[in-house]
């Protein structure tokens, strides 16, 4: 983990050696001097956590009473290895992923981004703005209000009721159900702006030309529009995926993980290991594993990236 | 790193003409389906926010979708007292306040070294930062917690500014930079050659050209500060120092059968701020803003 250790302030680490000249050191110096206080609060608030987990994950601290920590190895992991309720938040988490993002979110927005191109412009206009209030609600109203939209009495049952669907204790009977759908409806918006971009760019000719050549809307889409806003769709599945791995708040309002642990992603088992069962050490191993898992993520998304400049 | 963000692309009409009638093999769903899926999938989406919304101004207490049978403002005089509504408020507004400040000057100060001068640091640099907006935050909350108990910054107001302020800057930074190296270089030199030092270039210069970028920036910080549950739900402790985010869910629990008329009321006051701010940022920059440089890199 030591690449998460921030950059040298500036140029400050690595000053220029031009033959022993001191000037340009002193100038990267000087130049480098506007990132310190970025530079200082990366390293004491982000940095310094970071470093501070992967050693108390190696540890079996606990909530109380610090003094008696003591360096355990690697004893938290095989524990978590071993504890069927961190199996059952791990696949939780990897259901409410593929399932809320992957599928949801990006399926979804991708379709309404192509659906909008040819509506009318009200709709248009419509679609953007309920979607996009959804996504700039705060996470905890959104939680609140998907709770009452899926609550025994609530809004969804009494749709189902009007069109003689049969009705169900969504909260209850399928949790991971719910809070999935909750983070489709609250986060698709990312997902549509950045497909509604990608494609007001893919280029008019192309499309076109293959309207020329006979090609139907599907064929256009399949065969033209997806592989140009391919990297489109590569770089906002990454980000998805990192935003719904650290879902906690949504969830939390919504179920608390409950009943039982049927929603109970990884971030939501971490706090309960951390603060509920007073386990801090086992809640770093937990928290740990839930950074290395977004930092391959994010390895991948820089990567698609590719900086183009120098 | 929820703010992570593009903005709506500008409406743009370039609808593919209307299909030929020479592949008849292909039916094309016409336009009146589509704009009738939409509504379908709009209805969906807005069915938990009309209920909120009507919910608010409702006189009877119900989760479900209905007709208030008489409008009220009771709710909203219910809430609106200090401990409910102006504290927490006035909480959120500080954290995030000096939050989106600190975040806005720290990165502007390190996008500028970054956007300007070549160096053997500069690459590795970007990449780290460009690495931590990836990094879930939410996992990093157990050792800040740890940590701070460690320094005893638990419950500590301008300790957990800081955090929110360091936890929103790679992203800051990405940005700033970016929208920073839109500007030409060219206007800079002649400032310089006027005699003009590193921070007079920065604050008269560069500044004012990329005064919509910072705007971005400052907005896009605040609401996903705003918005923030988890970090002051572990790091603050005190019920008189919570935001508006932590007290609306402790509200939530305390009062689960009944309240949900004061609840809704709550919470239509307190998603207004971003709701507004996010409608500014659209209305103003329009089209015209493309943090899709965020994404493009």
């Amino acid at each position: 983990m030591t690449t998460l250790a921030p950059a040298p302030p500036g140029t400050g680490g690595h000053p220029r050696r031009s033959r022993g000249a001191p000037a340009p050191a002193v100038r990267s110096l000087l130049r480098g001097l506007p990132t310190v206080p970025a530079v200082v609060l990366l390293a004491v608030f982000l940095a310094g956590p970071i470093a501070y987990c992967v050693y108390y994950a190696f540890t079996d601290m606990q909530l109380t009473g610090a003094a008696g920590t003591h360096f355990v190895g690697v004893d938290n992991f095989t524990r978590a290895f071993k504890d069927t309720d961190f199996l059952n938040a791990m696949w939780l988490t990897l259901l409410f992923v593929v399932g809320s993002a992957v599928i949801g979110q990006n399926t979804l927005g991708l379709a309404l981004a192509v659906l909008m191109q040819k509506a009318t412009q009200p709709v248009r206009a419509l679609v953007n703005g309920v979607v996009i209030a959804a996504w700039v609600l705060p996470e905890v109203v959104a939680g609140y209000l998907m709770y009452a939209f899926f609550y025994d009495q609530g809004s969804l049952n009494s749709l189902l009721d009007a069109v003689h669907l049969p009705d169900q204790n969504w909260l209850y009977t399928m949790p991971i159900l719910a809070v999935c759908l909750a983070n489709v409806w609250r986060g698709t918006a990312f997902s549509l702006m950045v497909f509604t971009a990608a494609i007001n760019d893919v280029p008019q000719e192309l499309v076109e030309a293959a309207e020329m050549d006979g090609a139907g809307p599907w064929q256009r889409l399949w065969r033209v529009v997806l592989p140009v806003i391919r990297p489109s769709i590569l770089t906002n599945l990454m980000l998805i995926t990192l935003q719904t791995l650290s879902v906690f708040g949504l969830i939390y309002t919504m179920t608390r993980g409950g009943p039982g642990n049927k929603s109970e992603t990884l971030p939501i088992f971490m706090y309960q290991q951390a603060f509920q069962n007073s386990l801090i050490g086992y809640g770093t191993a937990i928290a740990l594993v839930l950074l290395v898992v977004g930092a391959l993520f994010s390895v991948v998304y820089i990567r698609l990236l590719k900086l183009e400049d120098d | 790193m929820a703010a992570v963000a593009t903005p709506p692309a500008p409406p743009v009409s370039k609808s593919v003409p209307a299909p030929a009638a020479r592949h008849p093999r292909r039916v094309r769903p016409g336009r009146l389906a589509i704009n009738l899926v939409l509504i379908a999938v709009s209805v969906l989406y807005v069915l938990p926010l009309l209920w909120m919304l009507l919910a608010s101004v409702s006189d009877t207490n119900s989760f479900r979708l209905t007709w208030p049978s008489a409008l009220t403002l009771d709710n909203f005089d219910a809430v609106l007292n200090v401990d409910t509504t102006y504290r927490p408020m006035l909480n959120s507004l500080l954290l995030c306040g000096f939050g989106t400040a600190v975040t806005v000057v720290a990165s502007v100060l390190c996008a500028y070294p970054l956007s300007r001068y070549r160096s053997r640091v500069r690459r590795p640099f970007l990449y780290t930062i460009l690495f931590s907006t990836g990094l879930p935050i939410t996992a990093v909350m157990i050792p800040v917690y740890s940590m701070f108990v460690q320094v005893n910054l638990i419950d500590s107001m301008p300790g957990t500014t800081l955090f929110l302020a360091a936890s929103a800057l790679p992203f800051g930074i990405w940005l700033m930079k970016n929208f920073m190296d839109g500007v030409p270089i060219v206007l800079e030199e002649a400032a310089r050659s006027d005699g003009a030092n590193t921070m007079q270039v920065l604050w008269r210069v560069v500044l004012p050209l990329m005064r919509p970028g910072v705007v971005v920036v400052t907005i896009f910080t605040f609401i996903g500060m705003w918005g923030n549950f988890f970090v002051p739900f572990i790091l603050l402790l005190s019920p008189e120092k919570l935001p508006a985010s932590v007290s609306v869910f402790t509200f939530l629990s305390a009062h689960d059968q009944t309240q949900y008329g004061q609840l809704s009321a709550f919470s239509l006051l307190y998603s207004l701020p971003v709701v507004m701010l996010y409608l500014l940022l659209a209305r103003k920059l329009g089209g015209g803003f493309a943090l899709g440089g965020a994404l493009k890199g």
